[in-house]
């Protein structure tokens, strides 16, 4: 796709193309993650639980820390959670070679169109684009290397934090309370169910967060609970007005404990 | 079939140069100073949205004078360069001496083989680490680069600027008072006083948290400098 169409004026092209992923398709089109494979099904790491949700001033992300392929634990400190650029954040879950690839390509798209135009793309703007991008991973989706991202922000026109879905189509959803994705989204989602309430304060909507990821890996084996031994804590960010912030190992901790005691 | 009369080489350059400095000499100049955190660009500018500085990568920013479609040509050219560069090797491998030399063989291409040579002057500026690893490289019209070291100024006035950059300047001052002389020296070949919401202004600052190390000085913020 690119956002150039043909209307030559005089023998010259009609505006600047401002996609990244477009320049370096036309320039080196390998140096891309490859759009689709031969042959059968391969066993490769798979990024596992990952949620959103609102709360009163934008939304929190959070992700498990497990990366598996089949039944062995591929990576145990995975990050899976990322901020996409100042003012949003994007989380994945899928085959995780393919995902992080996504999340990177993704994150120099918004840098590049931002420095291009002088101007950050609208939060609405930002999820058609990661729509697109998904799409076009679809035929590799069909092979089994599906990524299905939660993407959030703080709009700044709107003046509030905003959630979206993708199914792996390409298909983008606006939730309005929370979201998950990935082999534990089922229970995550349970445990949301019974936590989230509309305006939560900053440090309660962090501990929902924490408590649906302890209950998803308590229920489905892919996703990697905390480990306070290890220090192998979820990653939780947070979009507000201020902008993209990661949560200290403290403040994890801190929730993860608060989580775990209140069940003891 | 027609003929072409003929016109030596020398004639040739000679005309195309004086064509392109003429172009830049009817614009406005933009200034680079290095100062104590990082690097300046500066320069007076009525429009808030068309820019003559900008961003190019991590620790690079970029100033052009002269033609706007031309200099605007050569950023975008620049940023997708450097974000092309960062992204198939490593970020801290974009380096704005590459960016320098991109922008040079580009302009001699043009100057001996185009019809009509840009008639541009741009800087690319990058902070790096400490204050050696401070660079800002001035290419011409017709590819030529220089090393600038402290301060540069280019476009219109561009001899008269530095000549009275070269009697204030000062190492290690502050963006204060950077701003302040540099706006000071902008308005001094007429000599006038230029308004905060007239000057455009960009700072590399080294200090900055963030990875990217550029940020555009809000209007609110030169005045609050220009009236301390």
């Amino acid at each position: 796709m690119t956002d150039r169409i043909e209307l030559p004026i005089s023998g010259a092209t009609f505006g600047t193309d401002l996609s990244f992923v477009e320049l370096v398709r036309r320039q080196r089109p390998e140096a891309l993650p490859p759009t689709a494979a031969g042959g059968g099904a391969i066993e490769m790491p798979h990024g596992t639980t990952v949620l959103g949700l609102r709360f009163a001033d934008g939304i929190v992300m959070a992700g498990d820390r497990r990366a598996t392929a089949g039944y062995l634990v591929a990576d145990p400190k995975m990050q899976k959670v990322f901020a996409a650029d100042d003012f949003s954040a994007i989380a994945i879950a899928g085959a995780a070679g393919q995902a992080v690839e996504t999340v990177r390509l993704f994150q120099l798209e918004l840098e590049h169109y931002e420095k291009l135009t002088g101007d950050r793309l609208s939060l609405e703007g930002k999820a058609n684009r990661l729509a697109q991008m998904i799409r076009a991973n679809f035929p590799l989706a069909l092979q089994g290397l599906v990524v299905v991202p939660l993407f959030g922000g703080f709009d700044e026109a709107k003046n509030e934090g905003r959630l979206f879905f993708y199914d792996a189509t390409g298909g983008r959803w606006e939730e309005q309370d929370y979201q998950a994705t990935g082999s534990g989204a089922q229970s995550a989602k349970n445990s949301l169910k019974k936590t989230w309430r509309p305006g939560l304060d900053h440090a309660t909507a962090v501990r929902v967060a924490v408590e649906a990821l302890i209950d998803a890996a308590e229920d489905d084996v892919a996703t990697g609970g905390p480990d306070l031994v290890r220090g192998i804590l979820p990653n939780v960010l947070t979009v507000n007005a201020q902008g993209a912030t990661e949560a200290g190992d403290e403040e994890v901790r801190g929730a993860v404990t608060a989580v775990l005691e209140a069940r003891s | 079939m027609s003929f072409m009369p003929y016109v030596s080489p020398d004639q040739l350059m000679k005309d195309r140069s004086e064509y392109a400095h003429k172009g830049i000499a009817r614009g406005r100049s933009v200034i680079g100073i290095e100062f104590r955190d990082g690097l300046l660009f500066i320069a007076e500018n009525p429009s808030a949205t068309l820019h003559k500085i900008s961003e190019i990568y991590d620790r690079i920013a970029f100033a052009g004078v002269g033609k706007y479609s031309e200099f605007e040509d050569l950023r975008i050219a620049g940023i997708r360069l450097a974000d092309f560069r960062g992204y198939s090797y490593g970020r801290e491998d974009v380096k704005a001496r590459d960016l320098a030399n991109a922008y040079s063989q580009a302009l001699s291409t043009i100057f001996t083989q185009q019809m009509k040579p840009y008639e541009v002057e741009i800087l690319v500026g990058e902070v790096d680490g400490e204050v050696e690893g401070t660079s800002i490289y001035h290419v011409l019209f017709d590819g030529s680069v220089t090393d600038e070291h402290g301060f540069v100024a280019i476009g219109g006035h561009a001899d008269d600027l530095t000549e009275n950059l070269k009697q204030r300047y000062g190492e290690g001052w502050d963006l204060e008072t950077a701003v302040r002389s540099a706006a000071e020296v902008l308005g001094s070949p007429d000599p006038r006083t230029i308004e905060a919401s007239q000057i455009e202004a960009g700072v590399l600052d080294r200090t900055q948290k963030r990875r990217r190390k550029f940020r555009r000085l809000a209007d609110q913020e030169l005045e609050s400098i220009l009236a301390g």
